[in-house]
């Protein structure tokens, strides 16, 4: 439409608003933001690739039986910029991370690898404490580090230090986690507030830093995960909402085991802090990552002594029930609004902002 | 912090809902101009919650959406020269010109960087003098005046390396210009609470007395939009058509006269499209020939940009609820949310979205419990 158009009123008729693209032929930063892109970059490209029978769960982690034994397997990169954020590191992350994935399975993590990747030119003493933080999280979280690998890329070509981590755990007899299993009539419980590691890792990003006392919430849920399973082992679905947040993990649930989802949304706890940060910022808590929290799907019988349970854990206590699976609008996450109206919660397509994990 | 929490209580809501439920004796429809205030009103359900007949048109207030074609191409090429650092805010990389957007430009090569502040890219201009430094100036008068004052800093300061692709645009001539559009079913405005607090309402009493149409400057938070409605509504059953402050907090009758000063030296007037709508004379504006070194279309000679939209669809309807979403041919065939072919078919908020998620089921939004309103329709 060239500028020197001259019209006496706006044609309504022929609005047509610009949406984004998404046939991209290169890689866009939303393939990595755990939204809409990634998971069509997954299904398009790399589960026609891989084409195994695990892969295609496409869950937090795999669930293998090795020797007639059960295990949870996952693998999760870490490229966080700062490397060091409030009540966080990216070494914390590395374990935090790949613990909590092997958790949702509910598996005790054993064991990890852990993968260095380092730019020329990098200090030596970062990378030092980036280890230490990294051995200081494992041994919080009962986990070893049981082999490693480094390279180092040309200055210039990386950013500093990326860590990549994988890790093996031990699936309990009985227990059978995953997001096809919700059902209509489940409790869905959160393990605390929300949005506190995107929103301390936003605080300090360079250009962005504003003053908020606001700590990352990376912590390991193995833990919390037992003393759940302790309960009853019947657990439906575990998931933790890291990118993408807790707005992304109740749709992927939905979406694969073909349910609804109804949340209250001032049951959804969200600290004043991460509500002002992002009500600056133009963000939905919904969709800011969480490091340290767990969203369950929990058979209705187990669902108050799921909760005491939760809450008697260092880690689950602002555990708190806001919602329930359903069987109508299948695949769809609604949230009543405190005033009383309703909203759809849809998957992010992108991000919210770059490199948070 | 405060005035959040204040501003969306539910009692307060429930007691403004009861004020406008008594007031309304025949059908209305108002428009909200501007897209944070249709945010807010999709994102706690206040259109789910007004009584029968109160109907909310979402007008043009959206400046990603609204900033032309013709600005983004050039925006991308500038964008794609090796020499060139583009600074933009984020909301504008998705947003697809002809081809591609601002995302792929950065996968193909480009330097494009997100900043918070256009006084970020003039801080990047400085630090690399070998790079020339472009920020993509767009959006309403709420915008323009840090734009402005980025610009006057460059001058000042000497920062030769920094121009602006600027493609502001301004309120008052698009409501002149929805009254005159001869499908015009608005009957009264929530007026742009933050681009009255810079500009004041000195443009909107001749607009109100012209149209003979009530124009209420309203915020943003939830009590806010049932407050602007309110004082709407009331003026519409007593045949007024008088400006009002509904948001006398943030906005005084006079705006903010050094932001102003800012405006009239540094931009001028200009006709300007408006994507998806056409031109609207005298509705932009343009850096004035006083500062006309800091113009990136000037400095880089993109006059001649081919430019080519997308398949249209019937979105501008959908938004003056001249037809709803659910009439259209494309709806839930072609055009779902996972293959969009307009923008209210793309997020959650978008009342085709709405439609789709919900009318395909044909059965009303969250069972759980029952509603005191009717569901999303």
């Amino acid at each position: 439409m060239p500028d020197t158009d001259t019209l006496a009123a706006p044609d309504f008729s022929n609005w047509s608003c610009p949406l984004p693209l998404r046939d991209h032929p290169r890689v866009v930063m939303g393939h990595g933001g755990g939204g809409a892109l990634s998971a069509e970059l997954v299904e398009h490209v790399f589960a026609p690739a891989f084409g195994g029978p695990v892969l295609a769960a496409l869950g937090d982690s795999a669930a293998v039986t090795l020797g007639g034994v059960r295990l949870a397997f996952s693998t999760d990169s870490y490229v966080v910029r700062p490397l060091f954020f409030p009540g966080g590191s990216i070494g914390d992350l590395a374990v935090n991370g790949t613990v909590n994935d092997l958790a949702m399975s509910g598996a005790a993590a054993a064991y990890l690898s852990c993968g260095f990747i380092l730019e020329e030119g990098v200090e030596t003493a970062q990378v030092a404490r980036v280890a230490q933080a990294l051995g200081a999280a494992a041994r919080a979280a009962g986990v070893e580090v049981a082999t490693g690998d480094t390279k180092v890329v040309e200055a210039g070509r990386g950013d500093g230090i990326y860590l990549n981590t994988a890790g093996i755990g031990l699936i309990p007899a009985g227990v059978d986690l995953r997001p096809q299993r919700a059902e209509p009539g489940d409790v869905v419980i959160v393990s605390g507030p929300i949005g506190l590691h995107g929103v301390a890792v936003m605080s300090v990003r360079e250009g962005l830093e504003f003053g908020v006392d606001v700590q990352s919430d990376c912590a390991p849920l193995g833990g919390l995960v037992q003393a759940m399973l302790a309960v009853t082992p019947d657990l439906h679905v575990l998931r933790d909402p890291t990118r993408g947040g807790l707005g992304a993990s109740l749709n992927e649930i939905a979406a694969a085991a073909g349910v609804g989802v109804v949340v209250q949304e001032r049951s959804i706890p969200v600290p004043p802090e991460v509500a002002n940060a992002c009500a600056i910022l133009g963000l939905d808590p919904l969709y800011v990552a969480n490091e340290g929290k767990l969203v369950a799907f929990v058979p209705r019988q187990h669902a108050d002594a799921v909760l005491e349970a939760m809450r008697a854990h260092p880690y689950g206590a602002g555990a708190a029930v806001i919602g329930e699976c359903v069987a109508d609008h299948p695949g769809m996450v609604v949230a009543r609004t405190a005033l009383g109206g309703t909203r759809v919660i849809d998957l992010p397509v992108g991000e919210q902002l770059p490199r948070i994990c | 912090m405060k005035y959040l929490e204040e501003f969306q209580n539910p009692e307060l809501a429930r007691r403004l809902l009861d004020d406008i439920r008594a007031a309304v004796t025949r059908p209305w429809a108002l428009m909200e101009v501007c897209g944070g205030q249709t945010h807010t009103i999709i994102r706690h359900g206040i259109d789910q919650l007004l009584p029968e007949g109160v109907e909310l048109i979402h007008g043009p207030g959206c400046p990603v959406c609204v900033t032309p074609l013709e600005v983004i191409d050039k925006a991308l090429e500038i964008a794609s020269r090796p020499e060139v650092i583009f600074c933009s805010f984020g909301d504008m990389l998705r947003v697809p010109g002809t081809g591609k957007d601002l995302f792929r430009v950065r996968s193909e090569g480009g330097d494009v960087r997100v900043v918070y502040s256009p006084l970020d890219a003039l801080r990047i201009a400085e630090q690399n003098p070998d790079k020339q430094v472009v920020f993509f100036g767009i959006g309403f008068e709420t915008t323009a005046p840090p734009n402005a004052m980025t610009v006057y800093q460059a001058k000042k300061r000497g920062i030769r390396n920094f121009s602006l692709l600027v493609s502001h645009v301004r309120v008052p001539p698009a409501i002149e210009a929805i009254m005159q559009s001869p499908d015009c079913r608005v009957q009264g405005f929530l007026a742009a609470g933050h681009v009255c607090s810079v500009m004041g309402t000195a443009e909107y009493p001749e607009l109100a007395e012209r149209f003979r149409v009530p124009i209420v400057v309203t915020g943003f938070e939830p009590l806010d939009i049932l407050e602007g409605i309110r004082r709407t509504v009331r003026q519409l059953e007593r045949g007024e058509h008088a400006v009002d402050n509904a948001y006398p907090r943030a906005v005084r009758d006079e705006g903010n006269p050094a932001a102003q000063a800012m405006l009239a030296d540094v931009f001028e007037t200009t006709d300007r499209a408006w994507r998806g709508i056409g031109t609207i004379p005298q509705s932009g504006w343009r850096l004035s020939s006083r500062y006309r070194e800091f113009d990136a279309e000037h400095r880089f000679d993109v006059g001649d940009v081919n430019t080519c939209e997308p398949a249209a669809c019937r979105a501008g309807e959908v938004l003056q609820g001249l037809l709803k979403p659910n009439e259209c041919e494309a709806f839930g065939t072609v055009c779902t949310p996972r293959n969009p072919l307009g923008a209210t078919m793309v997020s959650s908020e978008g009342a085709c979205a709405a439609y789709y998620l919900y009318r395909r089921l044909g059965a009303p939004a969250a069972p759980a419990a029952p509603l005191e309103a009717s569901p999303v329709a």
